[in-house]
Formats: C-alpha cells, sequence, structure tokens
C-alpha cells in the first residue's frame, strides 16, 4: 500500500464509504433480511408447515440429488481438464480454454433450450435413440443434472487453473524423477497442493447447483413432486398464493447458498493488506 | 544547506526507525545514505521527500519549513528502486508527466523532454512503453522525469539494487558524471560501500536508527569513528583485539620485531593478484580474553603474490604479525565479523 | 483464461510457468475423454441451437428476429443490460476501491455480502427484491411489473462482476507509481485520473464484459419481480421461453441464436483485453 501520507481527504473517504455502504445495503441486504424475516414472522411455523408439504420435502430432495451429482461430475472433469490446460500443450487448447467460460455469458433458457434440443425423446438429436434404450433425459433426473453440470462447469477450473500455474511443475518433474508414475505423483504430489482450490470450487459449484433455476425449469417440465426442484417450488407457491411456503422454501435455498459463501470466505486466507 | 533534519525520531509501532537524526546536507553535493537494510536510510529519504511522516523533528528544504508538506509540494525528484515507471505511458510521457501537473505549454514540455532525454541517452526510445525497456533503462527514464521539473533536490532510493552488477557500475559512473553536468544536491541511500565510496562526495553512515558517522569517502575510510563504520566501508580482522584493515598487516618470518603477534598460517587463498593468509596466533601473547579457538581468533592477512612469495609462505609456515606504521586501528566494541 | 468472478478468485500471476509439455498416451486419453464430454453437454447441444434455428429458412429466421414483440423484447434486454453495466462500471469500481483502499469495521461483512448476488438462486433473487421493492414494500416502493423492476434485478444479479475482477488489480497495483506521482506533484485526484485508472481499465472493462453478458441472459430474477409483460417489462429470455412452451423450436432459437452471438463476442473481448494486458506487462 502506498504512504500513508497519500489518502485522500477524510471527506472523499467517507463520501465513497457512505455511498458504497448504502448502495448495497439498499440493493442486497434489506431485501435478503426482509425474507428472513417473513419466513419468521409467525415463528417456526412457515418452516415447518413447508418441510410437511410432500412438494416442498421431494422437491428439496431432488435438488440435493441433482446437485450433489452434478458437483461431483464437475469435480472430476473439472480437474482433469485443468491439468489438461495447464501441463499440457494441444491444438485447439487456447479456443478450449476460451470456451469453458461459455457457460457463464449464457443465458440458463437457452441452455435448456439447447439440451432439449439435443435429447427431446421426439424430435431430438439423440433422444429418440436413448429413448429406445430405456433412457430418460427430458423431464427426468438426467436432463436436469446435465442442465446442472452445464452452468456450473467452470467454477472448479477457474479456481484450479490460477494455482495449478502458480505452482508449477517442478514439483511434479521431481516427483517422477523419484521413480513416481503419473497416478502416484497425481496423489500424492498434485491433489495436495491444489487442495484448497478444489474445495472452494466445489463449494461454489454447490452454491450455484442448488441455486439453478432457469435451465432446469426447461429442461425439466416443472411437474409438481416429480421433477420440481427446489427453486421451481418457490415460483409455484408463490404463484399458487401460498407465500409463506415460498418464502420458506426461499429462505432455505438463501442460507445454503450464503453458508457456502462465508465457508469461501472463512477458508481463503486473507491476502489483502 | 539545502536541506537540514533536526531531532527526527520516526517509530512503526514498537520499532525504532529513527532516533534523534540530525543531519545538513550543503547545497549541490552528492551524499549518500549507507548503512545495512533495515538500518533506516530509507525512512528518512522518505520523509525528506515527504513521503513519510515524521514523529518528531524537522526537516528544512532550502531554508523552507517542509516537515508539514506533502510530498507534492516540496519539489523534490525522487527515484524508486523499481523504476516505479507509468506503465500505460510512453517513455515521452512519462518523463513529460510533472511538466504537465504544472501546466507547462506544450512546446515548453516537449523542448525540455526532448533535452532529458538526449542526457539520459534514451532519444530513441521516447515512444517506445517502459516493458520495452532494459532495468537500466527504465531507471534512467526514471532520472529523466525526476529531473524534468527542476526539483531543488534529487533522492534516489538504492536506484540501482534491482539491477545485475554490471549494469549497476555503468550507472553508477554515469550518475557521478551526471552530478557533475546538472549540479542539483542529491542524495541516495544505498548498502553497498563501494558505490558510496565511488560515488559521494560526502557519506552518511546510518545504522539501527542514527548516525554514525558523516564524512568525504577518504574520511571514512581513513578515520573510521567505531567499529562498524569500519567494518562497513571495507574489510577488517581482529589483531589484538582491534579492528584493522587486512592489508595494514605487516608478515614477519622470525621475531625478532617487538610486540608482533606469532602465529601459524592454516589456509592460503590464491585470488587473482592476492593472496589471503588465515593465520591463527599462538600463545598467551594475543591479547584476546576468551582463548577458545575458533573462527573468530584467526587473522586474516592479505598480501601480494610478489610479497607472499619472497617471503616464503604456505600452509604452516610460522608467522609473526604487527600492524603497518600508520595502519587504522579500531577498538571492538560491537560484534563484528572479519573479511 | 478470463478473469474470475468468484467470490475473491485470484487471477493467475505466473510464477513459476513450466512449459506445458505435449500429451501422452494417459493425458491424450483423457484429453480425449474431456472433449467427448465437453462436446456432449456443451458443444453439440449450442450447434443444435444455431442449426435449428435455420430450421424455417432465412424467411422464418429474420420473421421471427422481426416480430414486434420479440424487438421490443431485445431491445429491452440490451438496453438495461447496457445501462446496468455503466452502473456496474461506476459503482463497482468504487466499491471495489472501498473494500481495497479502506479500513474500517464491517468491511470484511460487506465483502462477503458482495458475493450473496452471485451465489443466490435466480428466482430467490426475484423474491428478495420483490419484498422491498413490491407490492408490500415496507418503504412504500412499489417497481413491479415495472422496467424499473428490470433494471433492479440486473443490477443485483451483476453486482459482484466489476467489484471482483478489479479487486484483485487494485491490490497489486504498486505502491511506488502512486509515490511517483505524488512526488512530481500531483495531487490525489489526478493521480486516480492518469495513473490509478488507466491501470485499471482492462479489469474494467472484463468485469464489465461479463455483467453485459449476464444481464442479457437473465431469467429467474425477473420471473416474479417484473411480471414478464409482453412489450413492456419482456425480456430476450422469456421471449424463447414461450416460444419453446409453444413448440416453436425454430423461433426459440432463433432468438436464442442470437443471445448466443452476444456471449461469443464477450468471450472474444475478454480474451482480447487478457492479451493487451499481458503485452503491457
Amino acid at each position: 500500500m502506498a504512504s500513508a501520507r497519500l489518502r485522500e481527504p477524510a471527506g472523499v473517504r467517507w463520501t465513497l464509504r457512505v455511498i458504497t455502504i448504502a448502495y448495497v445495503f439498499l440493493l442486497v441486504v434489506w431485501p435478503v433480511s426482509l425474507v428472513v424475516k417473513y419466513t419468521f414472522e409467525d415463528g417456526l411455523t412457515a418452516l415447518s408447515t413447508s418441510l410437511s408439504d410432500p412438494a416442498v420435502t421431494t422437491a428439496l430432495r431432488l435438488t440435493a440429488l441433482v446437485a450433489v451429482t452434478s458437483v461431483i461430475l464437475n469435480l472430476v472433469f473439472g480437474v482433469g481438464i485443468s491439468l489438461l490446460l495447464v501441463r499440457y500443450e494441444f491444438p485447439g487448447k487456447r479456443i478450449l480454454s476460451a470456451l469453458i467460460d461459455l457457460p457463464l455469458s449464457v443465458s440458463p433458457v437457452v441452455v435448456g433450450l439447447a439440451l432439449l434440443l439435443v435429447f427431446n425423446p421426439r424430435t431430438g438429436l439423440f433422444g429418440p435413440g436413448l429413448s429406445a434404450a430405456g433412457i430418460e433425459v427430458i423431464f427426468a433426473s438426467p436432463g436436469m443434472i446435465m442442465a446442472t453440470v452445464f452452468v456450473a462447469l467452470p467454477l472448479v477450473i477457474r479456481e484450479v487453473v490460477p494455482v495449478l500455474e502458480e505452482i508449477g511443475d517442478e514439483q511434479e518433474q521431481a516427483s517422477r524423477s523419484l521413480g513416481a508414475n503419473a497416478v502416484q505423483t497425481f496423489r500424492r504430489i498434485t491433489l495436495p497442493s491444489i487442495k484448497w482450490a478444489v474445495v472452494y470450487g466445489v463449494v461454489l459449484s454447490l452454491a450455484r447447483s442448488l441455486g439453478e433455476y432457469g435451465a432446469v425449469k426447461v429442461v425439466s417440465g416443472n411437474i409438481v413432486e416429480q421433477t420440481q426442484t427446489a427453486t421451481l417450488v418457490v415460483e409455484s407457491k408463490y404463484q399458487g398464493f401460498e407465500q409463506s411456503t415460498a418464502y420458506a422454501t426461499a429462505f432455505l435455498l438463501a442460507a445454503a447458498s450464503v453458508i457456502c459463501i462465508i465457508v469461501v470466505s472463512i477458508l481463503r486466507p486473507k491476502e489483502s493488506s | 544547506m539545502s536541506i537540514e533534519i533536526k531531532d527526527i525520531n520516526k517509530k512503526f509501532g514498537d520499532f525504532v526507525a529513527l532516533e534523534d537524526v540530525s543531519l545538513n546536507i550543503p547545497t549541490g553535493q552528492l551524499t549518500a545514505l549507507l548503512g545495512p537494510s533495515g538500518g533506516g536510510k530509507s525512512t528518512l529519504l522518505r520523509i525528506i521527500a515527504g513521503l513519510e511522516s515524521t514523529d518528531e523533528g524537522t526537516v528544512h528544504i532550502e531554508g523552507v519549513e517542509a516537515t508539514h508538506l506533502p510530498p507534492q509540494k516540496r519539489n523534490v525528484g525522487f527515484v524508486f528502486q523499481h523504476y516505479a515507471a507509468f506503465k500505460h505511458m510512453s517513455v515521452a510521457k512519462n518523463v513529460a508527466f510533472g511538466l504537465e501537473i504544472r501546466k507547462r505549454s506544450k512546446a515548453e514540455t516537449k523542448k525540455r523532454v526532448e533535452e532529458l532525454l538526449e542526457l539520459v541517452h534514451l532519444s530513441q526510445f521516447s515512444h517506445r512503453l517502459p516493458s520495452q525497456l532494459s532495468g537500466g533503462q527504465r531507471q534512467r527514464m526514471a532520472l529523466a522525469r525526476a529531473l524534468a521539473v527542476e526539483p531543488t533536490v534529487l533522492l534516489l532510493d538504492e536506484p540501482f539494487g534491482a539491477l545485475d552488477a554490471k549494469v549497476r557500475k555503468e550507472l553508477r559512473e554515469w550518475l557521478r558524471r551526471l552530478h557533475d553536468e546538472v549540479h542539483v544536491t542529491t542524495v541516495f541511500v544505498t548498502h553497498d560501500q563501494e558505490e558510496a565510496l565511488e560515488v559521494s562526495d560526502e557519506i552518511v553512515v546510518i545504522n539501527e536508527g542514527r548516525i554514525e558517522q558523516i564524512g568525504s569517502p577518504d574520511q571514512l575510510y581513513d578515520a573510521p569513528a567505531n567499529d562498524f563504520v569500519m567494518s562497513f566501508l571495507g574489510p577488517v580482522t581482529k589483531l589484538q583485539n582491534k579492528l584493522i584493515r587486512p592489508h595494514d598487516i605487516d608478515v614477519f618470518t622470525s621475531g625478532e620485531v617487538a610486540g608482533a603477534v606469532p602465529g601459524e598460517v592454516v589456509r592460503l587463498l590464491r585470488v587473482g593478484f592476492e593472496v589471503r593468509l588465515t593465520v591463527r596466533p599462538s600463545g598467551a601473547d594475543t591479547g584476546h580474553e576468551l582463548a577458545a579457538p575458533g573462527d573468530a581468533d584467526e587473522v586474516t592477512v592479505i598480501l601480494t603474490r610478489s610479497h607472499a612469495r619472497e617471503l616464503r609462505l604456505d600452509v604452516g609456515s610460522r608467522v609473526w604479525l604487527a600492524p603497518n606504521r600508520g595502519a587504522t586501528m579500531v577498538p571492538v566494541i560491537r560484534v563484528v565479523s572479519s573479511a | 483464461m478470463s478473469q474470475a468472478v468468484i467470490s475473491g478468485g485470484r487471477p493467475a500471476r505466473k510464477r513459476r510457468s513450466a512449459r506445458p509439455g505435449s500429451l501422452t498416451i494417459v493425458s491424450g486419453l483423457g484429453l480425449g475423454v474431456a472433449l467427448v464430454w465437453f462436446s456432449l453437454l456443451v458443444l453439440i447441444p449450442l450447434a443444435m441451437v444455431v442449426a435449428t434455428s435455420g430450421e424455417d429458412g432465412w424467411e422464418g429466421f429474420w420473421g421471427t428476429l422481426t416480430n414486434s414483440q420479440t424487438l421490443s423484447a431485445v431491445r429491452l434486454t440490451v438496453v438495461q443490460a447496457f445501462l446496468v453495466t455503466l452502473l456496474n462500471v461506476v459503482m463497482g469500481t468504487m466499491i471495489a476501491w472501498v473494500l481495497v483502499r479502506d479500513r474500517f469495521p464491517g468491511k470484511r461483512i460487506l465483502d462477503v455480502v458482495i458475493d450473496i448476488p452471485f451465489a443466490l438462486p435466480t428466482i430467490v433473487a426475484g423474491l428478495v427484491l420483490l419484498s422491498l421493492y413490491g407490492p408490500q414494500s415496507p418503504l412504500g416502493v412499489d417497481v413491479a411489473n415495472t422496467r424499473i423492476s428490470v433494471f433492479m434485478a440486473l443490477a443485483f444479479v451483476t453486482l459482484p462482476f466489476i467489484v471482483r475482477t478489479v479487486q484483485p488489480v487494485l491490490e497489486e497495483l504498486e505502491a511506488d507509481v502512486e509515490e511517483a506521482s505524488a512526488s512530481l506533484g500531483a495531487n490525489r485526484l489526478t493521480t486516480f485520473r492518469r495513473i490509478i485508472l488507466p491501470s485499471l481499465v482492462p479489469a474494467i472493462a472484463a468485469g464489465a464484459a461479463l455483467s453485459f453478458a449476464r444481464g442479457i441472459s437473465e431469467y429467474g430474477s425477473l420471473v416474479l419481480l417484473s411480471g414478464n409483460l409482453p412489450n413492456r417489462t419482456e425480456v430476450a429470455s422469456v421471449r424463447v421461453l414461450t416460444y419453446i412452451e409453444n413448440g416453436d423450436a425454430a423461433s426459440a432459437a432463433t432468438v436464442a441464436t442470437l443471445m448466443l452471438v452476444v456471449a461469443l463476442f464477450v468471450i472474444v473481448a475478454l480474451d482480447l483485453i487478457q492479451r493487451r494486458v499481458a503485452r503491457r506487462g
């Protein structure tokens, strides 16, 4: 940090502080706290009502299943792709690297549409074939999992790649020179060194996967008690004038995602001065 | 007097950076602040520049009280160890920055920038970005930039620290020649005694927040005020519990000289035209309090090759050591490492 | 790789960048598997979208795009995303500045709060904003079903982007450059304008690109809040959904392709910015 002598005048500092805090308060803090307030307006009744509603519990279970599966898939492929991008050279590497970021910029509805066009059991590209083999993708869990994997795809990779680049491969080279094969090197040397990046990536993917809405809506058909995830339940309860259940479910989802970012924030070492 | 510093005290938390430092730097002189890392010299320089505040004491620049002036108002030029180049601006724009701040006319700015780039031999790089220059070139640009606004004082903080040894030597000489041409009061910070001895008119030795000695390079080398200054400015070794320069020791192959310290050569090293002897003194008459054998007792002597050959010295030779007539000797007070 | 938009994800600082090796059999296999995975999940589906948009020929394609309702939706989407991005450029930079340069109790909490819009499910985001700015607003402010609600929802979900791209750059800024500027006579405002801001521009641009892309593609937060009123508060993604629900795959794909083109532009822009920054050193 530059010398303490070079600070902005106190007036400027305070103005920036106030504007920033006010903006974030009005846009984020107050609205979120209201959801908490509405959820607990009548004590725990809103929560208990929701949790005894089969639509909600099925949805929560489905969300958990879809999210955890997606996270695991993204973890495995994410770490693999990160290693490939950093440690190896191959034609088209730069394009692949740029395309990895695509899911962050694509609309979830477009994601849903894309999967629909490919896996639709009647008119899709692979859909009819898979359907004949008994595999239902659209309006079923596999499709929802794929949609969720799509939207959270870059998250693990973007955490792991910078760390892999920064630590360099000298340790891995040393390991090889001492006789370890690729798997041993990966297990004993590489994996421990990217441990934290993987954790951050997993937690962030989890938050994203729990919260996916648009893509899953298109792909699942939004069928109550069958293919409704928690996010879809929030919408249908609200539209169905069951406000408190909607708020309660929203609260559960919000709490889960906030816990995720708090965990990451606590685990991540403070790097600023 | 260009810069008058009085009773400066500065602490960073519990750490005392500067203690009761007072100093006067004459106008037009090239002064070095020399000392080990963490000794306080950079802090002092930054206090002069206004980049650091002082807890107590005053700073006057050309008679004007500057203690509470922000750096913008002090008209000092500052050159940083890592160049502090404005990366998104060309060399010419970097140098022109100070003039543009002072709202000089475009024509005047252009002329002055050209002048300075010529002075530092960077004219053909005026449109390049700093990232396209070598370290030495970037530092020359930084100097031009600092000089552009005709500062009252030029301050350099370890200006050659980030450069290769060869470039460092070149720029050292170049700085001296520049100063002879431009004559602006210059203060630079270094931990390299060779640099200070080579370049400056006067050296201020600073250690642990205090000034150890002020003087010309010759004065400091020949008449050091204490053991710290002596050991910092050149090679030293201990003989009869006093610090002495290794090349100021006479070697005799017989014991006829009164007061000479007897000993045995335990190591002989030829480095170029020098021969370095390590001599372990023997007998009670060594003047050391503790007779424990160890490196601290061993004396380093430096001779020319021809002299060593004359004396037929080798490992195991018995020798007698005595200080040269007129050799500088300083009693040991603090712990010191020999050459 | 473009700058991370994750809570505090740090961009790569190549310290010991080893030269990447060529593929071995194992890694070659791994690459093959990864490519199949990526194609199946991302490339083929997206390609299908582009292909399907041409199903009804050029007339169908153009007809969909010029349909008045679609045009309104696209125009609304682009304009709102653009305005929100402008707002974010100012506020995002300001927030990043306060987070890096200022010190006050509770700053850490502010840092975590910034990530909430990124982690929160979009439908929940809509509900959240509805609480304060909808019919039951304690503030008395009701913007539900208006254009302003679209602006607000986008501002909410895009909040973290510029903050998180600018923050690491601000933290890495060399102190001595600001000191040099001061020693040359520049006051704080001038130093900010001429020295600090230029070095932030690539990070701001990267964040702006991400913010714009997200704004264009946003869906979930608008469902409850904006009412999706045709020609008033309907955005492009809602148009796509309507076409899907009506079984009009080609039209849905057409609008979707338009949105994909924008996303692609953003990716390219990010890549170019990355390379320009690397050149400047």
